[in-house]
């Protein structure tokens, strides 16, 4: 079996070397350990010996050719037998002295009809053998696309070039397993389920909410306040009021709900199958964070309620639906409710009623936001608000309504401090 | 369509075609009077008689020869052995006569015969009662090897081998007879000679057959979590063997396991993926891996007979390695 001589890598850095001289002829001789060769590299000139014993069959380079390293520059065999194979690569090397070319090439195989096969030859992936790790395949692709498998780095097991390189390499990308190959990595959560049981509260909520969900035709109307007012005379009020009766947002909201229901008498309502009954009370309910759900404490004629006694009571309330002391009829009978996350953060969002009320306002943030006024951007404050309403009690243009007409209020809200 | 087991799908098999063709008859050990050994034949002897459904002397040499002997007078036996095991006591029946009589006498007769046999590990009956040597079998020319993997498939193939001018051994796995599937109603036919896809998939291929495919489809379910798309032929017979779904899916995922009970050497997986190398080799994107029986006499200690048995994690693994 005929051996091919490779150009060494003399070095961790040397590509390539220059075939400075040949020692031996086609048709020679040559021992193992015989200098075959002299090459020069960046740094040296050094002799390349045979590593086999045999015939010189063929030279594959010529003098003065620059030569990659692991490229197969002699065959060394027994002197009748057939070298095609170890040839072929032949044709890659280029000759810098065209004179030389004759007085070396004379016994030359002519490979100009050997068929091309990069496929057999790599200078790259295994310079001992000269074969090209490849799955059968990824040959016949690359045979079919004329793709060079010595410039495709192969991704498959000890490196082999498997079908994915071959597709990547023709793509021109850069070869990306995870890509290709779906993750086969199970990684199971560390965290396990949990089953908690229901307090009596949560089991209320779920109860009522589904309730109303499910038989209430809830409809939603939003819409966005000038807050610049409110925002102002709240400021100056709780600069008067001591820290227990500070004024919040959400109370101006209560006073100017109820106000407007007022206005709005089926908003104020709760339907009864046959019949609407429209409640001579305002009672404002106002939903309450507390631990593991919420409760609805309810500020009672709040129509009637100075803003400043509003402030206070729904204070007072909500810090005892926090304890856990708060009294039932302080949560009870409520006529309307509103559910405020403005602290939150929140731009806007959609409540669900209170049964058997007839409507909930969702509040959501006091925010600054750009202003187009008259073509002049400025800041201003603005908070949305949206109303879900009972589609049994009222309908779509009732709501907006009751929406511009709260506007009159919280867009003046002088009107609810006389 | 109606959910039955492996075992009622067999039965029925039997019993179709014994009330179809009154040449059709049993014999074997303790399948009158008992019923079978595993209950396939309960009813049988009362219904068709004992003329019809033979008791025999514990000599399956006598069973095999008898049988033989029967069909090439005329008549279409269907010899049950207890287990595969035990062919072995009639091995000159099974591989000497019955597959090369008609070849033998110039075509002058034919060998009508199906022997059901019981084959398999996992049901602690030790080295020499639990074995799986359906390779052994398929190695003859002249003798059609079936072994289906799910009810509906046992039903067709047995209905088909009773019919088969040539004799059928029908490999029958000891533990898949409470097996359930989907079986059609009334009289179906299914060609011995025919792979089929039992589940489709793109990543990789599982060639395997009977408890293989069981295996194999939890396998599959199992990566199916992890995105791999498992596509499973079912060899259902490995005798003449169809290769031609086998390779079309190896032709489109590139990448294939063969699944078998028995041992790897010499075993299945040798025989299809040589095909597949000789009839797929450009469509080879890695080498095809075998999972199959551990090569020592199969133990009778439990937690030793199912290390030595391919398991589902034995096939995950072995397509994990073919996807790298």
């Amino acid at each position: 079996m005929a051996e091919t001589i490779n150009m060494p890598k003399l070095g961790f850095d040397m590509a390539e070397g220059t075939l400075v001289h040949w020692l031996k002829k086609v048709g020679e001789t040559v021992n193992k350990g015989e200098v075959l060769a002299e090459i020069e590299t960046d740094k040296a000139t050094v002799e390349v010996e045979s590593s086999v014993s045999g015939v010189v069959r063929a030279l594959l380079a010529d003098e003065g050719a620059v030569v990659p390293v692991n490229t197969p520059i002699a065959v060394v065999g027994t002197a009748d037998e057939k070298i095609e194979e170890a040839v072929a690569s032949r044709q890659s090397l280029v000759a810098s002295k065209e004179s030389e070319k004759a007085e070396s090439g004379e016994q030359r195989v002519e490979n100009s009809d050997l068929p091309l096969d990069g496929l057999t030859q790599s200078p790259i992936s295994n310079p001992q053998s000269s074969i090209v790790r490849a799955s059968p395949l990824a040959k016949k692709i690359a045979s079919d696309r004329k793709v060079d498998l010595s410039q495709v780095r192969g991704t498959g097991p000890g490196g082999r070039i498997v079908r994915r390189d071959i597709e990547f390499a023709i793509s021109g990308q850069q070869v990306a397993i995870s890509e290709k190959i779906p993750s086969i990595v199970h990684r199971p959560s560390s965290v396990a389920n949990e089953a908690l049981a229901l307090t009596k509260l949560r089991q209320a909520i779920a109860r009522r909410m589904a309730e109303s969900k499910t038989t209430v035709p809830h409809f939603y109307v939003t819409h966005e306040y000038k807050l610049d007012s409110l925002m102002e005379i709240r400021r100056q009020l709780n600069n008067a009021l001591p820290e227990t009766e500070k004024v919040s947002v959400n109370d101006f909201v209560v006073k100017a709900v109820a106000l407007t229901l007022r206005q709005f008498p089926n908003l104020n309502a709760s339907f009864q199958g046959d019949k609407l009954l429209r409640h001579g009370q305002v009672n404002v309910g106002v939903a309450v964070a507390v631990e593991g759900g919420l409760l609805t404490v309810v500020c009672k004629d709040a129509d009637a309620k100075p803003l400043r006694q509003i402030a206070v009571e729904v204070k007072a309330m909500a810090a005892k639906a926090r304890e856990g002391k708060v009294k039932p009829e302080e949560i009870e009978g409520s006529t309307f409710s509103i559910s405020n996350l403005g602290m939150y953060d929140v731009e806007n969002f959609a409540a669900i009623i209170n049964p058997p009320e007839a409507a909930i306002l969702a509040v959501g943030s006091a925010r600054q936001v750009p202003i187009v006024d008259d073509g002049v951007v400025r800041p201003g404050w603005r908070m949305k608000a949206t109303v879900s309403v009972d589609h049994r009690v009222s309908d779509g243009v009732e709501a907006a309504r009751f929406l511009q007409a709260l506007a009159v209020y919280l867009e003046e809200p002088v009107r609810l401090l006389v | 369509m109606s959910r039955i087991t492996m075992r009622e799908a067999i039965s029925q098999a039997l019993w179709e075609e014994m009330e179809r063709d009154p040449k059709v008859f049993i014999l074997g050990e303790e399948v009158g009077v008992w019923g079978g050994t595993y209950a396939v034949t309960k009813g049988f002897y009362d219904h068709f008689g004992a003329e019809r459904v033979k008791d025999t002397p514990i000599a399956e040499n006598a069973i095999i020869g008898g049988a033989i002997g029967a069909a090439m007078t005329g008549l279409r036996p269907i010899a049950e052995l207890m287990t595969i095991n035990f062919a072995f006591s009639a091995m000159d029946y099974v591989v000497n006569q019955a597959p090369k009589l008609h070849y033998m006498f110039g075509g002058q007769f034919r060998v009508p015969l199906v022997i059901r046999a019981v084959g398999g590990g996992g049901r602690q009956l030790g080295a020499t009662h639990s074995q799986t040597p359906d390779a052994v079998f398929a190695h003859f020319p002249g003798l059609k090897v079936v072994s289906p993997g799910t009810p509906e498939d046992a039903k067709g193939l047995l209905k088909t081998a009773i019919r088969s001018d040539d004799p059928v051994l029908f490999l029958e796995h000891a533990t898949m007879y409470q097996v359930r599937g989907e079986v059609p109603e009334g009289e179906f036919l299914i060609p011995i000679g025919k792979s089929r896809v039992q589940r489709s998939g793109k990543d990789v291929t599982i060639v395997t057959y009977a408890k293989g495919l069981e295996l194999s489809l939890k396998a599959a379910d199992e990566l199916a979590k992890d995105d791999v798309e498992v596509e499973i032929v079912d060899l259902r017979t490995l005798r003449p063997l169809d290769m031609e779904p086998v390779l079309e899916s190896f032709k489109k995922t590139n990448r294939a396991v063969i699944v078998e009970e028995g041992w790897k050497s010499y075993g299945v997986g040798a025989e299809v993926s040589a095909r597949m190398y000789e009839q797929a080799f450009d469509y080879a994107d890695a080498p095809i891996l075998r999972v199959a029986q551990k090569e020592v006499p199969l133990p009778y200690n439990r937690t030793l007979e199912q290390a030595a048995l391919p398991q589902v994690p034995d096939i995950v693994a072995a397509v994990r390695e073919v996807l790298k």
